[in-house]
């Protein structure tokens, strides 16, 4: 058996395109990275990372003004402080080449004294049967490159980490913005964590957050694994100092190995199932059936698009209910009613309501949520 | 926007008349009311456990 010993592999007529062999024996044909582990499909970890899908605000913008969660995209979540810095978020169709869209984070309020606690964030929650294969918590623990575009007004070195569940085990990184309001492409390699409990069921797997702006309460060194819940790294750029700011992100992918490969495009409806398992509303929707009980109804079984994580908590807006002849009022679920990962049975109450009666009940919105 | 948690009663199932305890409390935000799964896997119901665990009460059932 005999090797070639080559570093690059290309036409006699031309010096663009060919194979690439770097030192640590990883491929690039015509300038594309190759995976250097793992599968070659279904490589992206993240769900919407081209920020496609926005089930909640059809590219609405929302106000972060508070630790709660906004999600301006699917699957994204942004976190702000309350009484302090206010940003909004919102789906933009600014975007790079091979890209229709990002998320845009612009600050309104400036927060550019940021207290210990203060936080300002962009993150994304990955479920742990997800992340099974990576081994995060064993001497096996796999490496993994997580990649996306940025772009802000503002320049510098910007930051955020990768945590797990219980918030003890943080790995803070960092990268460069250095031209303003100009696309580039980020990518950061992380050996895997081989200490802490890392989730390899519904619940969170890794959380990753891109900073805006974090009091010393959540800040590390960088390149480090650490035992303390670390949501970005020290010294990174403060985006709440400056009002007006911008910061897009989008084509964000994490996958097995040490070098990040093209972002993988999946198709709309692929990328809107996988969301659906954390998200999605089922309106509007008629209902009808004959009351079974006085004054209460059975409806029938509503079955969700796919298989939630959880059992979602189901918002509901504008349920009423009709009966016989008369006239829609609204109604709300009774306690007999069931809710589970697979979807919902109904049951109405109509006070009044006979037995034989027929009704038809209405719901404008009913919104599922099980996210992490 | 300001809530409140609100209890569900419990219910008496008509197919076999066993008391039926409420999967759900209610979150009330203005007019927008959502159902809370008694399950620890749901975020929302960890918030509000720990909204009660700050000594907060929720509204009795209706």
């Amino acid at each position: 058996m005999s090797t070639i010993k080559v570093n690059k592999i290309e036409n006699t007529a031309t010096a663009d395109g060919g194979i690439a062999i770097d030192a640590s024996g990883h491929v690039t044909v015509d300038g594309q990275q190759l995976p250097t582990a793992g599968q070659l499909s279904n490589r992206n970890k993240i769900i919407n990372g081209a920020m496609r899908i926005d089930q909640r605000n059809g590219g609405a913008a929302l106000s972060v003004n508070s630790g709660t969660d906004f999600f301006a995209v699917d699957r994204f979540t942004s976190v702000g402080t309350a009484s302090a810095g206010v940003f909004s978020v919102q789906r933009s169709s600014t975007a790079p080449d091979g890209f229709s869209n990002s998320l845009v984070a612009t600050v309104t309020t400036t927060d550019s004294a940021l207290a210990a606690a203060d936080q300002y964030y962009i993150s994304q929650l990955i479920e742990g049967n997800n992340i099974a294969d990576l081994d995060w918590g064993t001497s096996s623990a796999e490496t993994v490159t997580l990649s996306f575009y940025v772009r802000s007004s503002v320049t510098g070195t910007f930051g955020g980490a990768f945590r797990n569940s219980a918030t003890n085990r943080a790995y803070p990184f960092t990268y460069s913005i250095t031209t303003a309001d100009t696309w580039e492409k980020k990518s950061i390699t992380v050996s895997g964590d081989t200490s802490g409990t890392w989730l390899t069921t519904n619940g969170v797997g890794i959380h990753i957050t891109w900073g805006l702006g974090f009091g010393s309460n959540w800040t590390g060194s960088s390149g480090a694994w650490s035992s303390n819940n670390y949501k970005g790294a020290t010294g990174t750029t403060n985006l709440m100092a400056t009002n007006g700011a911008t910061f897009y992100i989008t084509g964000v992918q994490l996958e097995v190995g040490g070098a990040a490969t093209s972002f993988e495009h999946r198709s709309y409806g692929d990328e809107l199932t996988r969301c659906q398992r954390y998200y999605q509303n089922i309106y509007p929707r008629y209902m009808a059936g004959q009351f079974l009980v006085t004054n209460e109804v059975a409806c029938q079984f509503v079955p969700f698009y796919v298989l939630m994580r959880s059992t979602p908590t189901a918002t509901y807006s504008g349920m009423s209910i009709k009966e016989n002849n008369g006239s829609f009022a609204t109604t709300s679920l009774t306690g007999n009613a069931q809710l589970t990962e697979n979807g919902l049975n109904v049951v109405l109450t109509r006070t009044g309501a006979a037995a034989s009666d027929s009704f038809v009940g209405f719901i404008t919105s009913a919104n599922m949520n099980a996210e992490l | 926007m300001s809530f409140s948690y609100q209890l569900v009663a419990d219910t008496v199932s008509p197919l076999d008349g066993a008391t039926v305890t409420a999967p759900f409390v209610l979150k009330i935000e203005g007019d927008i009311i959502s159902y809370i799964p008694k399950e620890n896997a749901n975020t929302d119901y960890q918030k509000y456990l720990e909204w009660v665990a700050e000594g907060n009460t929720p509204d009795p059932a209706e």
